[in-house]
């Protein structure tokens, strides 16, 4: 019984840690533009796909990865450059739609590009699975959850200790009060891009060995990270790692306990609930700031 | 002259809310630029920064054309701009605010200036750790005034620094601004406050609807009977 739970846990955090990447790159795209990126799921998908061809074509893993990261966050600047700025004063809404259409073909790209089969990556350190207090992991979901732990500490000492970052919170919390300090808020929204998209092919990557992939895999992935966003708070980095985790287990307990068909549900009942009763996530601030 | 506008408007949509402005101030001058709510002052001065897109005319500041730079280039420039409604960074703290201030800036000296700023108003190093948006709306108000200084104006622009403030705080900033005067920057201070203001100035504009309508020196605005019914309520 509990080692059942323990390995719905397990499972769940693995899911989690990969939700909060996906979420974190919400918020720091949000945060820079106040844009809901709905392309980010794609990017999780091109780190993972990416990979899988250059592995493909003879790389070694610890090449292959560093070089699938760089091409999806060039593939971030790019939508940044060639689809975000040049809607210029367009209203948030009409850019949103821009970051869904930009999606759509970002799957289409990869089709071709790629083609419509599933795929696995090589687990990092072999599939023989570590048995802890009863329930089993493999060896993979700790390469998932340390990954994730030290992006999302690099993210933090990014943001909390160099003026770089506080630059790029400074323009969330007044753009005119950013721009005024001399802050370029282009290159802000660019770098916010290829930081929400390099974060995302991390998360692709590493659990690409356990869960495949295909140009399909960034649609639910990407709806997970924002439902992992939304739940924390749009915009509030921690908030965005416990909504992940939360939506992680919760998927994992259902799953479980339930049946593997609600699966994918979970999240997006728990996007309906905190739309009704937690407009502002669980970290998110009450009512309106900065007025 | 430091800072010349010449036939400057501006637009939001199709409101047009500057119509051919032309204002100049000198290197060490003080001018102030008075008006009624909605005349157009917080967008003359965020066209001057480049936030805000000139729709004709042109601003040349230290002789240079600067109409279409980027804001961050104006800033290195010296361009500095306290806001309206101070747009301080709330939850970042004090101190972060004024680091801030030097984006542009590298090198020890910045570390010189957040002494400087924290003898010059005492208030923002005791609250130095504590998120800006605790501060009340004067210490939020030095804080903004402080921001700016930190990226060494050679143009200090103030919007209505005076809002919403305690008559002791008014004093207080009115203060501040006359010693940065004394001290040479070259200051251009909006405000609807036209008494107080006109009062420190050597040169003074009236902007009503978007256009400048009277220019003199700041004593003989004060005695314009027009300002006096006008603006000072007399
Ligand atoms: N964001 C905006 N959108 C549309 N109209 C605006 C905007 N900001 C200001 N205006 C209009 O432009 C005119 C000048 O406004 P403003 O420059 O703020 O005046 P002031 O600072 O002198 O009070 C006003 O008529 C105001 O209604
Ligand atoms: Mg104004």
């Amino acid at each position: 019984m509990t080692s059942t739970f323990l390995q719905f846990l397990f499972s769940g955090l693995t899911l989690g840690a990969i939700y909060a990447l996906a979420g974190l790159g919400f918020s720091i795209i949000y945060n820079a533009s106040h844009v809901i990126n709905f392309a980010q799921g794609e990017f999780l998908m091109i780190g993972a796909m990416a990979t899988v061809s250059l592995v493909g074509l003879g790389l070694p893993l610890e090449l292959a990865i560093p070089l699938a990261v760089a091409i999806a966050a060039a593939v971030g600047v790019a939508l940044a450059r060639f689809a975000v700025v040049p809607a210029g004063d367009a209203s948030v809404v009409t850019v949103i739609i821009i970051t869904i259409g930009a999606s759509i073909l970002l799957r289409g790209v990869a089709q071709v590009v790629w083609d419509k089969e599933f795929h696995a990556l090589p687990a990092f350190s072999g599939t023989v699975p570590i048995s802890v207090l009863g329930a089993t992991m493999l060896p993979q979901s700790l390469w998932v959850m340390g990954v994730s732990l030290a992006a999302i500490l690099a993210l933090g000492w990014f943001f909390g200790r160099t003026m770089a970052g506080k630059a790029m919170l400074a323009v969330s919390y007044s753009r005119l009060g950013a721009q005024l300090v001399g802050v370029p808020i282009r290159r802000v929204l660019l770098t916010s891009f290829a930081l929400s998209a390099g974060l995302g092919a991390i998360g692709g990557i590493v659990v690409a060995p356990i869960t495949f992939t295909s140009y399909e895999a960034g649609v639910m992935l990407g709806l997970k990270g924002f439902s992992a966003a939304v739940l924390g708070g749009l915009g509030n980095g921690l908030g965005a790692v416990l909504g992940g985790l939360v939506v992680g287990i919760a998927e994992a307990m259902s799953a479980g306990y339930l049946s593997s068909a609600y699966k994918d549900a979970t999240a997006f009942v728990i996007i309906l609930v905190v739309l009704f009763f937690l407009p502002n996530g669980l970290l998110g601030h009450k009512g309106s700031e900065r007025v | 002259m430091m800072l010349e506008i010449r036939g400057l408007s501006a637009h939001y949509g199709r409101i047009e809310a500057l119509r051919g402005i032309d204002i100049a101030v000198d290197e060490g001058e003080l001018v102030a630029l008075v008006g009624a709510n909605g005349a157009g002052k917080t967008t003359l001065l965020r066209a001057l920064s480049g936030v805000h897109p000139a729709s004709a005319g042109a601003v040349r500041f230290e002789g240079r054309d600067i109409t279409a730079l980027m804001p961050e280039r104006r800033v290195d420039l010296g361009i500095l701009q306290v806001p309206e409604g101070r747009q301080v960074f709330g939850p970042l703290s004090v101190e972060d605010n004024l680091r801030l201030g030097a984006y542009r800036r590298h090198g020890p000296d910045v570390e010189a200036d957040i002494r400087r700023m924290f003898q010059m108003f005492p208030i923002l190093a005791q609250r130095r750790r504590l998120p800006a948006g605790t501060l009340s709306g004067g210490q939020q108000q030095m804080l903004a005034m402080a921001r700016a200084l930190m990226g060494q104006p050679r143009l200090l622009l103030l919007d209505e620094p005076s809002m919403g403030l305690a008559p002791i705080l008014v004093a207080e900033i009115f203060t501040a601004v006359k010693e940065l005067k004394r001290q040479g920057t070259t200051i251009f201070l909006v405000e609807q406050n036209a008494h107080a203001a006109l009062a420190i100035a050597d040169r003074g504009y009236v902007l009503e609807t978007g256009r400048v309508v009277l220019t003199d020196t700041g004593t003989a605005l004060l005695h314009d009977a027009r300002v006096k019914e006008a603006y000072l309520g007399l």
